[in-house]
């Protein structure tokens, strides 16, 4: 029982050593695939073609595996000599840069999917409202739809935020050492499968509760009331 | 609970019933080898999808000798251990190296085949004047592998060389020379080849009857062969059939097999097939 003990601790310790690399591979994509995703929405509204672009991209990056996306960018670009000559190899010569690329691109697909359905479903008599107490284009953006329509969305993003956290285990086929390659390493060399797991689901469980909370604490924080009943 | 006691009771008439089942079994009229079919020219797969290589010919060879039928199934190799002891197949035939490590948790046949490691860099690189290149070292012997090691460490100092997961050459990079390179680790040996290819790692380190595939490919003449050939120590005794510690009677049976392979020269024939030169253990 204690061997056993000892076992699953000196596991989590080493897992949790891939725990920076998660955590950053999570936070730096989806702050790009956020970046992009508002700049797509916005890109939608503007003009018919660009609308249509951004409909390309989303059907061809939501309609793929990521496993794909990730093993094209990073082992299928590299075997072209242009590229590998290129400005560009420097940053995608590294597995990092590539995973983030790939997870920011997906992420980014997803979310201008949820950001268009939370401007959608802002009320148009919020809007005429808004413009008849004589608000400007800014105002009524910052103070009637951005508010509303992300506050819809919400719900909607933090299940895409779930998801991406657990899509950075697909990292460790472009070599990086997150929590699951580490993890995939250790059932390898000790052949416990179902112990190693456990403790990475449990990593992961832990991480995503926190998020889950996160994300509770800024739409309560966006409520009218201020509190959800 | 009332409605759990004839559910209780017929799963314990069945317990008896069922055990002889699982002793017929042991008489092995039919069993599933797995293999990873990435592993050429050990295991691969055909443009058409089928299985073929060394180990499917030879498996299929040694089934006959065995008088039982196989059937083959394709299986990731950083879960093929757990798997086999989970009983989702009878026998592992995939390049996997007889280690004391390995032996802890499964069974193995005898070896029937015996390949040595080195490290394949690119014709021209900084690596390919590496020392000792062809130098037979035997793991086994301190002094020895010391002296081969203390050679090519300089020259290897600061580079990156990839290397497939939970692999005797994984072990080996990590014995000897952790401090001296980068270790990246890839699921598939493909994988660290597209990277070498690419320029990401300047050394893949493997089994040479693998590479004999890598070189062999379209732009395969770009990369050779470098360094010392490392057997022994913690590289193992060669590749084995991976069996259940619970299943001596098919260990049994596979031994007997491979002697028999050897002894009528059928490794020699297939290894001289797939790998163009002779990895045949002695017998």
């Amino acid at each position: 029982m204690m061997a056993e003990l000892a076992f699953l601790f000196g596991v989590t310790r080493k897992l949790l050593g891939g725990l920076p690399l998660t955590i950053e591979l999570v936070t730096l994509s989806v702050a790009t695939g956020a970046l992009l995703a508002v700049a797509m929405a916005l890109a939608r509204s503007a003009s018919r073609i660009a609308a249509v672009l951004v409909s390309f991209y989303v059907f061809v990056f939501r309609g793929s595996p990521l496993l794909l996306q990730m093993f094209f960018i990073y082992y299928g670009l590299g075997q072209f000599a242009a590229v590998r000559d290129s400005f560009a190899w420097p940053a995608l010569r590294d597995p990092t840069f590539c995973a983030i690329l790939s997870l920011a691109l997906n992420t980014a697909a997803y979310t201008s999917e949820i950001l268009r359905g939370g401007l959608a479903s802002v009320p148009s008599g919020a809007i005429e409202a808004g413009r008849a107490v004589g608000m400007s284009r800014v105002m009524l953006l910052r103070r009637v739809v951005l508010p509303l329509a992300i506050r819809q969305a919400l719900p909607a993003y933090s299940n895409e935020l779930i998801a991406m956290v657990k899509s950075t285990s697909l990292a460790s086929i472009v070599t990086l050492m997150e929590v699951s390659g580490i993890a995939y390493a250790l059932v390898s060399e000790t052949y416990r499968a179902i112990e190693v797991l456990s403790c990475a689901g449990a990593i992961y469980l832990v991480l995503i509760v926190l998020l889950t909370r996160g994300v509770w604490l800024v739409e309560t924080w966006l409520s009218p009331a201020g509190s959800r009943a | 609970m009332r409605f759990l006691r004839p559910l209780a009771a017929a799963i314990l008439f069945a317990a008896p019933a069922l055990a002889p089942a699982a002793a017929l079994a042991k008489s092995y009229k039919h069993i599933t080898i797995a293999t990873e079919g990435a592993y050429a020219p050990y295991n691969m797969h055909a443009p058409d999808g089928k299985l073929i290589g060394f180990e499917i010919d030879l498996g299929n060879d040694l089934c006959a000798r065995m008088k039982i039928t196989c059937t083959w199934v394709a299986q990731d190799w950083d879960s093929m251990i757990p798997a086999l002891n989970a009983g989702k197949f009878d026998a592992i035939m995939d390049g996997m190296s007889i280690t004391p490590a390995r032996l802890k948790v499964i069974a193995f046949s005898r070896n029937y085949s015996q390949s040595p490691t080195v490290f394949l860099v690119k014709k021209g690189g900084p690596l390919a004047t590496m020392p000792d290149t062809g130098l037979a070292v035997s793991l086994d012997d301190k002094t020895a592998a010391d002296k081969a090691f203390a050679a090519i460490k300089p020259i290897l100092k600061g580079k990156t060389v990839g290397v497939q997961v939970a692999t005797i050459q994984l072990n080996l990079l990590n014995k000897y020379l952790k401090d001296t390179v980068t270790i990246r680790s890839y699921k598939t040996t493909q994988e660290h080849d597209l990277d070498l290819a690419a320029g990401r790692i300047d050394a893949a380190l493997a089994s040479t009857a693998y590479f004999v595939s890598t070189l062999g490919r379209p732009g395969g003449n770009a990369f050779v062969e470098v360094g010392p050939r490392f057997t022994g120590g913690l590289l193992g005794q060669g590749t084995g059939v991976g069996m259940r510690k619970s299943d001596p009677e098919l260990k049994a049976m596979f031994d007997k097999a491979i002697n028999a392979a050897i002894k009528d020269g059928t490794i020699k024939k297939l290894s001289l097939k797939w790998f163009k030169v002779d990895i045949s253990p002695a017998s």
